[in-house]
């Protein structure tokens, strides 16, 4: 961590702040443009034809009587995509466009571009293919099983220990100390199984691109993305064409939570357009995007925890198997490494599994794998403080990581604000308020990496002193008003003078996605640097118009002054000054900053939740909710809040309905949001937040990513909640109401 | 000589050994000296990639990043987000 | 197929197009009339943010046949503001900072202004049901639950 990146507390003019998002108006009127919200003259439209078997062998596919529709101008399949690939790109061309094998329900096969929408879905009918089904399986716990059907053969690496079935192809385990030892320690012991399903981020926007590749390579890609640098990036090695010929842009995102950080529809757009000689839109269905993007995980789970009498955990040990689809990486690791990571514990081990099954292959979803492993501990956890009669927030405070424990997953942590969020939920009015009858409460912590990632930013001044600001992570919950705030304020100016511009692939260096909660810390980050970089280069352009050393200037309010009365007596510069003058005092002026940051600090949540269970139907309400999570820093508290309250209601989905159902035959049951259900405003009631703010020290204002933290806790607070209330111990997610039924009938109870 | 801590399943790739040895200034010299020791560690660490944390710091890209003789080093698989 | 020729008023301003008579009211609306304020989340009728008004009624466009609208009156988020002005509901999502991404945000504003016009003074349960058709997966509800119903205060003392 280079020093000038680390924490120093200050003062804050416009940061903390709630000014209006300066794209507000755009997007409260309907002008701002989406993905599907772009057309091209001369512009086809793509379509997709998508296997209905869950597992096939392509013996054929013929393309003829589709190409003599005469609004048909081209067809591709896997021929008409980069051979030699390997590893994780191959893997992703073998998602975009299946090759020998369809590996589920929904595999891309070959696409159509027509004249007409209608016309490109009614000539897919026309493409003969013929299919040799081959034995599937879409459980993960049957998947491991040695006779389970394979997947594939040859993906598992050199982790996974011989003789396992083939679908079994990461293992990771960590941990240190020796549990038995701990075990033997405990006053009560207990281990549990725990499953949860495969949920969809449920991104309101469908994928949606429009491509344009002519036969020299020369490309234009416009899309909804959660990373535009990257989808060029992959949709180059897709094609077989050079990164920087392929200028992509970020169209506005209709959110992504993890979903649109790779490619699905983009390469086969820009396909069809290199053979049509035309530009090509394709836009998804709701069912393709159930059937053929990609959800989380589905996991199996076993936990074990030993606490003493007095509250203290002895032991933890957990094993976490999740299944990502037909392709590797599952974020089983994540799972494993996360779960106990709120707990300073002598004696943990955490193992993982990464499995094959005929499903999508799995995407990031918001802290992927994290609350499902924190659904099982945290589940665990809530047990023993019922069976011991312990609170459950004295509990967690006195086995809670702080600064300097040893994380489970290896390092000591650094400051965090762990102890923080819990004493918040302790003082919280609702962790006192009485329950009604029929409801239960619940707690529950959750933890999430962060991430950083290669980021560059360039601030440059205009002639009138405003300042235009290019990043290059989309925004996608109002990330440009926390960019313009932090500009603004290292400038010293207004912060309706900087507008922030999310930059294209070909006017900004390499950006990684916005993902890992990454946006704030690193664009942000790197906002201020650049920033920085525009100050100094101010100071010397004033230093030289009043002839001193550039060392005695200083830069305060948005003007640049000597240092003192040794460095000679001026008038203070403002920026806007500087900027008039620019093009006469050495040339245009704009601050810069590109680099990988490593000082992501880690964050934690604490979820309290209050749940009443209708014994007749299963049905199960949150009927309070309150979320106390560690922010750092909040650079617009509204926005801060509103990642708070959305994480926390993407896991009231998961926890009681969102579900991939597959049938017998392998194929998803409910590929749309009548039958796969979010939640609706008239399931909830207001997400009540607090904000905790325990400064990263590797931040300049010491921001912690916040957008992923906020689903870790949930899974488990709602399902300890509903337990406490239906007076059976929930271990299989979602909590829908037939399943809440069967169990409290098991149960003997209602 | 820094010494570098391993996840448990990276161990049996190592001699079983819970940290490693190595003789390094940067990142990049605590991966390769690994690699050089325990030649099984290469497609994970330098093919797939890791992070690695330096005293409770995640670096997941910046091989240039200085680690000195008494830096806490902990391996950790790459960290990626949603 | 043959194409049909239909007119309507959108927004107070005279419209005439034509259309295939399979296509939608949000198919004519995005792709024919390029007014793409209204998007398509679902096509089936189940996340509304493809919300317009017919006739004082909000509807979703996904499920509306374009030719449906001879001699309609159709109402957009594209008609919303009144000139430079915005409605009191687009301030206050903008104050209350109800929208993260902001696909939902046009389908929302156009669902609620119906409420609005049917009562001044919602309850938030009312609000709550309301907007039960309208699908929002980044805020969780809470922030536009609370600029409805504030919108509503401030348009009870206009
Ligand atoms: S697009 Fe019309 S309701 Fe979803
Ligand atoms: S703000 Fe993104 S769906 Fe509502």
């Amino acid at each position: 961590m280079a020093l000038d990146d680390a924490f120093e507390a200050r003062e804050f003019k416009v940061v903390g702040t709630r000014p209006i998002r300066p794209d507000g108006i755009d997007k409260v009127t309907g002008r701002a443009r989406f993905g599907a919200d772009a057309s091209a003259s001369g512009m086809l439209h793509g379509a997709i034809l998508r296997s209905p078997h869950p597992h096939a062998r392509i013996t054929s596919i013929d393309t003829s009587r589709a190409e003599s529709h005469p609004s048909v101008k081209a067809i591709v399949t896997r021929d008409d995509f980069a051979k030699e690939l390997s590893g994780e790109d191959w893997n992703v061309l073998e998602n975009v466009m299946a090759g020998e094998r369809v590996l589920y329900d929904g595999h891309a096969v070959a696409a159509i571009a027509a004249t007409s929408v209608l016309a490109a879905k009614e000539a897919l009918a026309l493409i003969d293919v013929v299919y040799d089904p081959l034995p599937f399986v879409t459980d993960v716990d049957e998947a491991m099983r040695p006779d389970a059907p394979v997947v594939r053969e040859g993906v598992a690496d050199e982790s996974v220990p011989e003789g396992m079935n083939p679908n079994v192809v990461r293992y990771h385990e960590n941990g240190h100390g020796d549990v038995d030892i701990g075990f033997a320690k405990a006053d009560l012991v207990i281990e549990k199984t725990f499953k949860t399903e495969a949920a969809h981020q449920g991104y309101i926007e469908p994928h949606a691109c429009l491509a344009q590749l002519g036969a020299d390579g020369n490309g234009e890609l416009w899309c909804c993305t959660q990373g535009h640098f990257v989808a060029a990036r992959i949709c180059a090695r897709l094609l077989g064409i050079d990164a920087s010929q392929l200028r992509v842009t970020a169209s506005e995102i209709g959110g992504g939570f993890g979903g649109k950080t790779t490619v699905f529809i983009e390469p086969v757009a820009l396909a069809l357009s290199r053979k049509s000689n035309r530009p090509v839109k394709i836009v998804m269905s709701r069912e393709e995007v159930f059937r053929a993007t990609g959800p989380t995980s589905s996991a199996s789970m076993d936990v074990k925890i030993g606490m003493r009498k007095d509250g203290r955990i002895t032991a933890a040990e957990g094993e976490f198997r999740l299944q990502g689809g037909a392709f590797p990486n599952a974020p089983m690791e994540f799972a494993a490494m996360a779960a106990f990571a709120p707990y300073d514990l002598e004696h943990v081990r955490s193992k993982g599994w990464d499995v094959l099954c005929n499903r999508p292959k799995q995407a990031a979803y918001r802290a992927p794998g994290s609350p499902m492993g924190a659904f099982a501990v945290e589940s665990v956890i809530d047990e023993l403080c019922n069976k011991l009669g312990l609170d459950p927030i004295e509990v967690r405070i006195q086995n809670g990581s702080k600064e300097g424990s040893r994380a489970a997953f290896g390092p000591r942590f650094k400051r965090i604000g762990l102890i923080e969020t819990l004493e918040a939920a302790r003082a919280h009015p609702h962790y006192r308020a009485p329950l009604k009858p029929g409801q239960g409460r619940g707690l529950s912590c959750g933890f999430w990496f962060n991430h950083s990632g290669e980021t560059s930013v360039t601030l440059s001044l205009s002639y009138d002193g405003t300042v235009s600001l290019a990043v290059g992570t989309p925004d996608i919950g109002g990330s440009r008003a926390s960019m313009c705030q932090m500009a603004a304020e290292e400038l010293g100016i207004p912060f309706d003078r900087v507008r922030t511009t999310i930059a294209d692939t070909g006017s900004l260096g390499y950006n990684d996605v916005s993902h890992g909660s990454r946006v704030t810390y690193a664009s942000g980050l790197a906002t201020i640097k650049a920033a920085r970089d525009t100050i100094q280069k101010c100071c010397a352009r004033a230093a030289e118009e009043w002839g001193i050393d550039p060392e005695a200037v200083v830069w305060e309010d948005g003007c640049a002054k000597p240092s003192g009365h040794n460095a000679g007596d001026f008038e203070p510069m403002s920026l806007a000054e500087i900027a008039a003058n620019m093009g006469d005092t050495g040339g245009p002026i704009s601050g810069h900053f590109e680099a990988t940051p490593t000082g992501a600090g880690v964050s934690f949540a604490t979820h309290i939740v209050d749940a009443e269970v209708d014994r007749e139907t299963g049905a199960a309400k949150v009927t309070r909710y309150t979320v106390v999570q560690d922010a750092g820093k909040a650079i617009h508290p509204s926005y801060v809040e509103g990642q708070f309250q959305g994480g926390a209601v993407q896991g009231i989905g998961w926890a009681l309905n969102e579900e991939y159902v597959y049938g017998d035959d392998g194929r998803l049951q409910n590929a749309g949001f009548l039958d796969y259900r979010i939640p609706v405003a008239s399931d909830l009631p207001f997400i009540d937040t607090v904000i905790v703010e325990v400064p990263n020290p590797g931040h300049p204002y010491g921001v912690r990513g916040v957008g992923e933290t906020s689903i870790c806790p949930p899974l488990a607070a709602i399902a300890n909640a509903v337990s406490n209330a239906a007076g059976v111990r929930m271990t299989h997610l979602p909590m829908s109401p037939p399943r809440l039924l069967k169990a409290m009938q098991e149960a003997g109870i209602g | 000589m820094v010494e570098v801590v391993l996840w448990a399943s990276l161990r049996r790739l190592a001699d079983d050994r819970e940290s490693v040895e190595v003789d390094a200034e940067t990142v990049k010299d605590v991966l390769k000296g690994l690699v050089e020791q325990y030649p099984a560690l290469r497609p994970h660490l330098l093919d797939r990639g890791v992070s690695v944390s330096v005293d409770g710091q995640m670096v997941t890209s910046g091989w240039n990043e200085k680690i000195s003789a008494n830096s806490e080093v902990v391996l950790l698989q790459r960290i990626k987000g949603g | 197929m043959k194409m049909m020729h239909v007119t309507t008023s959108i927004n107070g301003d005279p419209t005439e197009f034509l259309c295939d008579p399979r296509e939608t009211m949000l198919d004519v609306l995005r792709d024919r009339l390029n007014l793409t304020g209204a998007k398509e989340g679902c096509g089936t009728g189940d996340c509304g943010a493809c919300s317009i008004i017919l006739g004082g009624e909000v509807i979703c466009a996904c499920l509306m046949l374009a030719a449906e609208a001879e001699g309609q009156d159709i109402e957009t988020v594209e008609g919303m503001a009144n000139d430079e002005n915005l409605h009191p509901l687009q301030k206050k999502f903008l104050e209350h900072a109800a929208l993260q991404c902001g696909i939902c945000t046009p389908g929302i504003l156009v669902a609620a202004k119906a409420l609005l016009e049917k009562t001044n003074n919602p309850t938030e349960t009312e609000v709550r049901y309301w907007l039960a058709g309208n699908l929002c997966r980044c805020t969780g509800y809470d922030k536009i639950v609370r600029a409805v119903m504030d919108a509503a205060e401030e348009m009870r003392s206009l």
